[in-house]
């Protein structure tokens, strides 16, 4: 051990807030970004049941028109 | 040698792949990061000049050298997509691009706190520093710009291409401690040298950068996976993936 009591484990000198301020940030960061990760994984997989469940090969909004970039000629007087 | 290389780019393979790897990357990468970082707060010798403020270097030396080494390996992603159309390695780019984000922020972020009591100052527009920012940017920019495009074909092209070009800022983030006067300590670990730090120092710290490696690589797998699956929704193989995981 570096320190002599747990105290002086948490205070580190002074340093205390900014060493706990990094490691608390960094393990909630990067804990967020697997949970997140996990559950989009999830719901797409749920989402791909359901489709395949329902028996409609294909989503409704694939059928949809999506924007294009024909000309359109408009008057400009 | 390239039969292995044709499966690499089919998605199934790889989905099967890693769904083999991706527990023992899970627990090997938490355990070496943990054993690192308990190591390195509690046990590892304070340093003589900046005293206990340093420990914050085993979390910013693996964030750091995450974030440049995703990108690199994001640009070599770039040039397959470019090259030889391998949709696998698009679907890795587009993956981990969060990824390298939020590595890059945590790298600056604790570089930033630590900074406060070592040189009296949270930032500073110096070399190291900017060119860090810089790849920030083109982290977001990436992710920013396969969302604007609509098509999956063009926006995997545009971003590849602003991958690839984006990593000429990688060298100039690595020397940039050499070639120009900063605030930022020179490198810790260096190929060719033994590192200046005790081993008591150095070893923790390398304990918690392969583990983040490793956890980078589980959170790789199980991104690609979730990018796989909303790609290849209409095909046979997922029909039968996603049907036989029903309870």
């Amino acid at each position: 051990m570096a320190f002599e009591s747990f105290a002086a484990f948490l205070v580190m000198e002074g340093h205390g807030p900014y060493v706990w301020t990094c490691y608390g940030v960094f393990f909630v960061l990067m804990g967020v970004l697997m949970l997140l990760s996990l559950r989009q994984r999830r719901a797409v997989m749920n989402a791909c049941r359901r489709r395949h469940e329902s028996g409609q090969e294909r989503p409704a909004s694939a059928t949809q028109p999506t924007a294009s970039f024909a000309r359109v000629e408009v008057s400009q007087d | 040698m390239w039969q292995f290389f044709h499966k690499l780019g089919s998605p199934k393979w790889f989905y099967g792949i890693a769904t083999r790897f991706m527990p023992w990357l899970l627990i090997g990468g938490l355990a070496l990061l943990l054993a690192g970082v308990v190591w390195g707060l509690a046990f590892a010798p304070k340093d003589y000049l900046q005293g206990n403020s340093y420990r914050i270097i085993f979390i910013h030396v693996p964030t750091a050298f995450l974030a440049q080494s995703v990108y690199v390996m994001m640009a070599v992603a770039g040039v397959v997509t470019l090259v030889w159309r391998m949709k696998l390695a698009d679907v890795f780019v587009k993956a981990v691009a969060p990824v390298g984000l939020t590595l890059t922020f945590l790298a600056l972020f604790t570089g930033a706190v630590w900074g406060k009591p070592t040189w009296g100052t949270w930032w500073v527009w110096d070399a190291r520093l900017t060119s860090m920012l810089i790849l920030l940017f083109l982290y977001g920019g990436a992710i920013a710009l396969d969302r604007a495009i609509r098509d999956e074909k063009s926006a995997a092209r545009a971003v590849a291409v602003l991958v690839v070009v984006g990593v000429v800022n990688i060298p100039i983030i690595q020397y940039s401690v050499e070639w120009w006067n900063t605030l930022h300590q020179p490198s810790t670990f260096k190929l060719t040298e033994k590192p200046s730090m005790p081993a008591e120092m150095w070893m923790p710290l390398l304990l918690s950068v392969l583990g983040l490696y490793l956890i980078f690589g589980w959170l790789a797998c199980l991104r690609m996976q979730t990018e796989i699956l909303a790609r290849e929704a209409r095909t046979r193989w997922v029909k039968e993936l996603v049907l036989a995981g029903r309870h």
